[in-house]
């Protein structure tokens, strides 16, 4: 019966798909409305739009994909974890590298 | 482990009908993250390349974000409403599970249809992709989640179908699983596009 319930939180309830939605809708709306209104200067748009897309992801990973440290769920949120350590890397140490050559090219 | 594995086995004779096959989702979720290895290439080519537009135009000249505003409102309420296909999936309903692909599948399409008229505007502009090196970087990164989106909505139109035909049967639900992980997983790779590509490059 334990195995039951927590099959059944996996996948969610119509008031986490809610919940999740209606956070991403705010999240989204945030970075738009500070973008297209230009209501603070470039580095602290920077700055936020960056904070919140991050905040969203985890937003979805949470509502959307149910990652989660539970006995079923725990291998795929280890597998995430894994892929983000190299998407860090690849991305991170490529744009270190180009804007590092680029710099010594000037 | 063991005991996880015995637990499988002796619980998959009465619910073979009703729960996903964790392993099969499992192995789905494993090939996403391998797909996550792609985008991270495609945005760190993007993130290179951004500023080398040839004496072309740059994202602030060609970028429109109450567009992409609406792109973003439909791929985002696509997702709640796959949400609610494959829970009324999981209560055996049918009718609900039909009625919400569609209204996903629609969604879906409308992302996809406003995508291809971005494109096509811009290429009928002289903006396309051999333009220069941001434009060819721009058409791959946002091409390569186009695409994808069009294979979830192949995909997603091939499951209304057996779900119409066969009835939500034990390897339906497990298929409507890895759909619902591929559909949510497009809709973070298109937080990413938005927020590196359109919102940074018109700040």
């Amino acid at each position: 019966m334990s195995n039951h319930s927590s099959e059944a939180n996996s996948h969610g309830s119509v008031g986490s798909y809610v919940t999740g939605f209606v956070l991403s809708v705010i999240l989204t709306a945030i970075p738009f409305w500070m973008v297209m209104t230009h209501a603070f200067d470039n580095e602290t748009t920077y700055i936020s739009i960056v904070a919140l897309a991050i905040v969203q992801i985890f937003v979805h990973l949470k509502y959307f994909l149910h990652l989660n440290f539970s006995e079923n769920g725990k291998l795929d949120t280890y597998s995430f974890l894994f892929a983000l350590m190299i998407i860090v890397m690849v991305v991170a140490l490529s744009v270190w590298i180009i804007y590092a050559s680029n710099a010594m090219m000037m | 482990m063991s005991t996880t594995h015995m637990n499988t086995h002796s619980a998959h004779d009465e619910h073979h009908d009703h729960e996903p096959a964790p392993y099969n989702v499992f192995g789905f979720w494993l090939y996403l993250m391998t797909d996550c290895l792609l985008f991270a290439s495609v945005f760190a080519t993007y993130a290179v390349l951004f500023m080398n537009t040839a004496g072309g135009v740059s994202g602030k000249d060609i970028f429109e974000l109450d567009f992409v505003l609406v792109e973003t409102a439909a791929l985002l309420i696509s997702s709640i409403t796959y949400g609610f296909a494959l829970l009324c999936a999981h209560n055996k309903n049918k009718g609900g599970t039909l009625a919400w692909l569609l209204v996903t599948f629609a969604m879906g399409v409308v992302f996809i249809s406003m995508e291809i008229y971005e494109f096509h505007h811009l290429i009928v502009a002289g903006h396309g992709p051999q333009t220069s090196a941001f434009l060819t970087a721009f058409f791959t990164l946002v091409g390569t989640h186009g695409l994808h989106v069009t294979a979830g909505l192949i995909w997603m139109f091939i499951m209304m179908v057996e779900v119409a035909k066969t009835g939500l049967g034990g390897r339906t639900i497990t298929r409507l699983s890895c759909l619902s992980l591929f559909w949510h997983f497009l809709d973070v790779i298109w937080i990413c596009v938005f927020t590196v590509v359109y919102l940074m490059g018109k700040v």
